[in-house]
């Protein structure tokens, strides 16, 4: 039996290009671990780990953000603490839980 | 540059009620033009809350209230384009026993006109609605009263009034008004003069100038509601939401975005123009989170103001003139006119044609306010069109 | 106001032009308020990563790491004599007064004057698939490297209309990215056809030459005249297509695409000061009007940066220190007229090179003509273009406000600064009218979102 195929937004959409270290730092997206990098902003941890941030409101598709110094607001994303944070300008935290697809057990 | 226009009636504000008023009048078999400072439905029929509502009116416009209700029920096929009329019941909460015993009062007096409201108390509004915040304690509601959306309505209006062949002349200031022999001449800004016979003036906040030139100066001041809008949310106001006391109200539109607001912005010196102002918008976000505690992560994109006219008992000016055969007035809508509009219109169009109307509209009477005019302004004559608007009121 | 004692002076943007205006400022004396949403000064251009995520200034601004080490270092210098207010988001103007959320909720500050520096963003033009995850600006696409070391993906294609395309490919190239297309949709011979106007600044053409010949070197030069360009994938970016300057058809397989078409001004609080703006038929937008010295139509409030009209980070340091002194002179204050004429001349010199460039890189109009019905516009409400033909026609629209107000284009999060140009080319074309005739749309309260909750603080 074959497996089905990991959906397209389980691949990361962010580079890393080595070009910095920095300390682990755990969060979860959806419930499932994830790790960033100290230094990263919510948009480099989550596009490390996933291709896209958020579902958009008027359709079918899928947002990851777009401008990345905060003026096109496309990367608001949620968090299980009821937050809302514009990912482009937050720097990730140990423990942030991330919502894009729904809230998992 | 001059042009004259010779028509059976001429409209001054190309509001609803003048728009629908312009409609019906040219459907009769007369000819309309309607005169408009800026562009049609931008005034407050275009920049209110949206609110469709009957409850919590003053008793005596609840006859108009109610036949204009029916009037919504339609108003997508008269228009044919979708003013997102959404039938989602109005809500009035209580935040005191005051405000419930207030409620009750109005739920008893209001149906012997018709309106029939379901009294809520504490436990049922919360069941109803569980997200409503700990300080409402009842509420009233109106299941037949709902939403829709002003930035489409006097728009559409004004392209049926065009489709239909009224005269739809935007950009375009009423300098003076005057009778002649048989009727009335009309000075408008780029060379336009205007000869009727009627003259109906709705012309919003600035509609005391032209009531003033025929001998009938009215208390009539700016009234500029603050709104703003959240980014859309996922969809739970079910209902549009206003208090006792009027200082909050609430809405969500079937796209998510939440609507609220209370408070008065900025007007400019010649009432056209308005501006959200902050503190009045922080205000709003507090009573209204007192409301609806579920939206503290909301985030607000944007606010908006625009400018009404208010009487001093908060009802309209509607009817005939007293000084001036074939002068009828309809305004002063006291931030409570978007629900009226399509029946005012009616109303004036009956006026024209028939010289009375079916709907009781005594109470609106301009003689009530003879000899108790306000600081009125006066024409000032053609004040230049600036080449850039003010980045003031949002359509 | 009271020109004597100390009058209120507040310098929103902490980038080259807000930077250097402070600075001049705290020369002459007087003590100015410096307010940016960012934690770190420096702007979009000399963006200082988050914390713990430090590189050396070499690596992050290449040719420019000492003018970015400068201006870093410009408020340490400076020290008390700026109020620096760091993230804190200016979110309306009315009046004389400046309404800001920052780290403390909301606050209101007066001001006797004002210097925007309010910088830019990229400009946009929908093309097929510019909505998937993984097609960003280019300006983005640059961030993602400065700020965070990484790459908008591990294939990645860069499409531009303006210089900061051959910079982007080398600064992606020599960060070991993989760059598998780079390709510009202006033709090349304007460039060769402005190149006297250009060497207006000699140094700045050199820097060009070399990013050319290095991507050219790295085995990926800039194609131009580049045409239809097209991203294609289910759900993210898989390849990008487009026509070459001969009409052949080119697709290449890639997981992201930085593409953009220029820049344009982040004018939203000029604006709301009711600031007259003017339309710029080269650039094809609208920007607030300013004299050479910085001066708006509005006594106290003045210009400086490319909020004020694209010139690029080199005259918006001028432009910063020029404003700052026309404000002094203004306040009754001296100023060295020795500086004010050398000022003027270097400014002089940038707006040849600058019409120059513009001329070099002309606005692609043959990607706004082909904005297809289906796609989406206004990417915070999905408004379609076809919907705004529509509109324009059917409800016989003619202006940019009206077109919002029914169609919800460019009524959300973003308040136009995404949208608000295409839509205009749209509803222009659609018209049969100048851009021009079709105006903008007019700024809103807040400029950006602020949260309900800030109101309980």
């Amino acid at each position: 039996m074959i497996e089905d195929a990991p959906p397209p937004s389980s691949r990361p959409l962010f580079h890393r290009l080595g070009l910095r270290d920095g300390a682990p730092i755990d969060f979860t997206i959806d419930g499932r671990p994830a790790r960033a990098m100290a230094g990263d902003l919510l948009i480099t941890a989550i596009l490390t780990n996933r291709s896209d941030l958020r579902r958009f409101e008027f359709g079918e598709a899928m947002r990851a953000g777009f401008c990345l110094m905060g003026g096109c607001q496309d990367c608001w994303v949620d968090l299980a603490d009821g937050r809302r944070v514009r990912a482009c300008s937050t720097p990730v935290e140990a423990g942030m839980a991330v919502i894009v697809e729904g809230r998992r057990a | 540059m001059s042009e004259r226009i010779e028509v059976d009636v001429a409209i001054a504000g190309g509001g609803t009620a003048a728009l629908a008023a312009a409609v019906a009048l040219k459907r009769a078999g007369l000819s309309v033009a309607v005169i408009e400072k800026r562009v049609c439905g931008a005034g407050a029929s275009g920049v209110n809350f949206g609110g469709v509502r009957r409850q919590g009116r003053e008793l005596v416009e609840l006859p108009l209230a109610n036949r204009s209700r029916l009037l919504w029920e339609g108003l997508n096929e008269f228009l044919g384009e979708d003013v997102e009329f959404d039938v989602s019941g109005h809500i009035k909460l209580a935040r005191s026993d005051a405000d419930m015993a207030e409620l009750e009062r109005y739920a008893e007096a209001a149906r012997a006109y018709g309106l029939d409201l379901t009294l809520l108390g504490a436990n049922a509004v919360h069941a109803e609605l569980p997200w409503l915040g700990e300080k409402v304690v009842g509420a009233s509601l109106s299941p037949t009263d709902g939403q829709a959306n002003p930035r489409v309505v006097g728009p559409a209006f004004a392209r049926l009034a065009r489709r239909v062949g009224v005269i739809v002349r935007e950009h375009t200031t009423v300098v003076s008004a005057t009778t002649t022999g048989h009727g009335f001449e009309i000075e408008a800004s780029g060379g336009l003069t205007v000869t009727s016979r009627y003259l109906i003036n709705a012309s919003g906040a600035g509609s005391n100038l032209l009531a003033e030139a025929f001998g009938e100066p009215v208390p009539l001041t700016p009234l500029t509601p603050n709104m703003l809008v959240t980014e859309p949310l996922p969809y739970f106001v079910s209902r549009s939401i206003g208090v006792c006391g009027g200082d909050v109200y609430v809405r969500q539109i079937r796209r998510g975005n939440v609507i609220f607001g209370g408070g008065k912005g900025w007007f400019d010196a010649d009432h056209t123009f308005a501006r959200p102002v902050s503190e009045q918008s922080i205000d709003g976000m507090i009573r209204t989170l007192q409301l609806v505690p579920g939206l503290a992560e909301a985030r607000v994109i944007r606010t908006w103001s625009g400018v009404d006219g208010q009487m001093p008992d908060h009802i309209p000016v509607i009817g005939s003139s007293s000084t001036t055969p074939g002068l009828f007035h309809a305004f002063g809508f006291s931030g409570h006119g978007f629900q009226l509009g399509p029946v005012i219109g009616i109303i004036l169009s009956e006026l024209v044609l028939d010289g009375r109307t079916e709907s009781p509209i005594e109470p609106f009477s301009i003689t009530r306010f003879v000899g108790d005019a306000g600081e009125a302004p006066r024409f000032a004559g053609v004040t230049g069109e600036s080449a850039e608007p003010p980045a003031h009121v949002e359509h | 106001m009271n020109a004597t004692s100390s009058p209120r002076i507040v310098v929103v943007g902490a980038g080259p032009a807000g930077l250097r205006a402070v600075a001049t400022l705290a020369e002459a004396g007087l003590k100015p308020t410096l307010i940016d949403e960012a934690r770190r000064p420096g702007g979009q251009i000399y963006r200082q990563p988050p914390a713990g995520a430090d590189r050396p200034a070499e690596a992050l601004y290449g040719f420019e790491a000492g003018k970015a080490r400068a201006l870093h270092g410009l408020l340490d210098r400076l020290g008390a004599a700026v109020d620096h207010r760091p993230e804190t988001l200016v979110w309306n103007l009315f009046d004389a007064s400046l309404d800001l959320l920052g780290p403390n909720g909301f606050e209101t500050v007066g001001f006797d004057r004002l210097v925007l520096a309010t910088g830019a963003m990229d400009r946009i033009l929908p093309f097929p698939g510019w909505t998937l995850p993984g097609v960003y600006t280019l300006g983005a696409a640059q961030i993602a490297l400065k700020a965070q070391g990484v790459a908008i993906g591990r294939r990645v294609a860069l499409v531009g209309a303006g210089p900061l395309l051959p910079l982007v490919v080398h600064q992606y190239l020599k960060a070991g990215a993989e760059v598998v297309a780079a390709l510009d949709v202006t033709p090349l011979g304007p460039k060769i056809r402005n190149i006297f106007g250009l060497l207006a600044e000699p140094a700045t053409v050199a820097k060009g030459v070399w990013y050319t010949l290095r991507n050219l070197l790295a085995g990926r030069p800039i194609r131009s005249s580049v045409r239809a360009i097209r991203v294609e994938g289910d759900g993210r970016v898989e390849a990008l297509a487009w026509t070459d300057a001969a009409g052949r058809e080119h697709r290449i397989a890639c997981d992201a695409v930085g593409a953009s078409f220029g820049l344009r001004s982040e004018a939203q609080l000029a604006d709301l000061a009711g600031c007259r703006f003017g339309f710029d038929a080269v650039t094809r937008q609208w920007i607030p009007v300013h004299s050479a010295a910085g001066r708006s139509s509005r006594a106290d409030v003045y210009l400086a940066g490319d909020g004020a009209g694209i010139g690029g980070a080199d005259a918006a340091e001028l432009q910063g220190e020029r404003a700052a002194l026309a404000l002094v002179e203004d306040l009754g204050r001296p100023v060295d007229g020795g500086r004010v004429a050398d000022l003027e001349r270097a400014l002089a010199r940038q707006r040849r090179f600058r019409a120059a460039l513009e001329a070099a890189y002309p606005f692609p109009t043959h990607i706004a003509a082909a904005i297809g019905d289906d796609e989406i516009v206004c990417r915070c409400e999905g408004i379609t273009a076809g919907t705004l033909r529509r509109t324009a026609i059917d409800r016989d629209v003619a202006e940019m406000n009206r077109l919002k107000a029914l169609t919800r284009c460019g009524m959300g999060r973003c308040q136009g600064r995404v949208c608000g140009q295409a839509a205009a080319e749209v509803l222009a074309a659609a018209r049969g009218v100048e851009v021009e005739a079709v105006g903008r749309l007019r700024g809103n309260p807040p400029i950006k979102p602020i949260a309900v909750k800030e109101a309980l603080r």
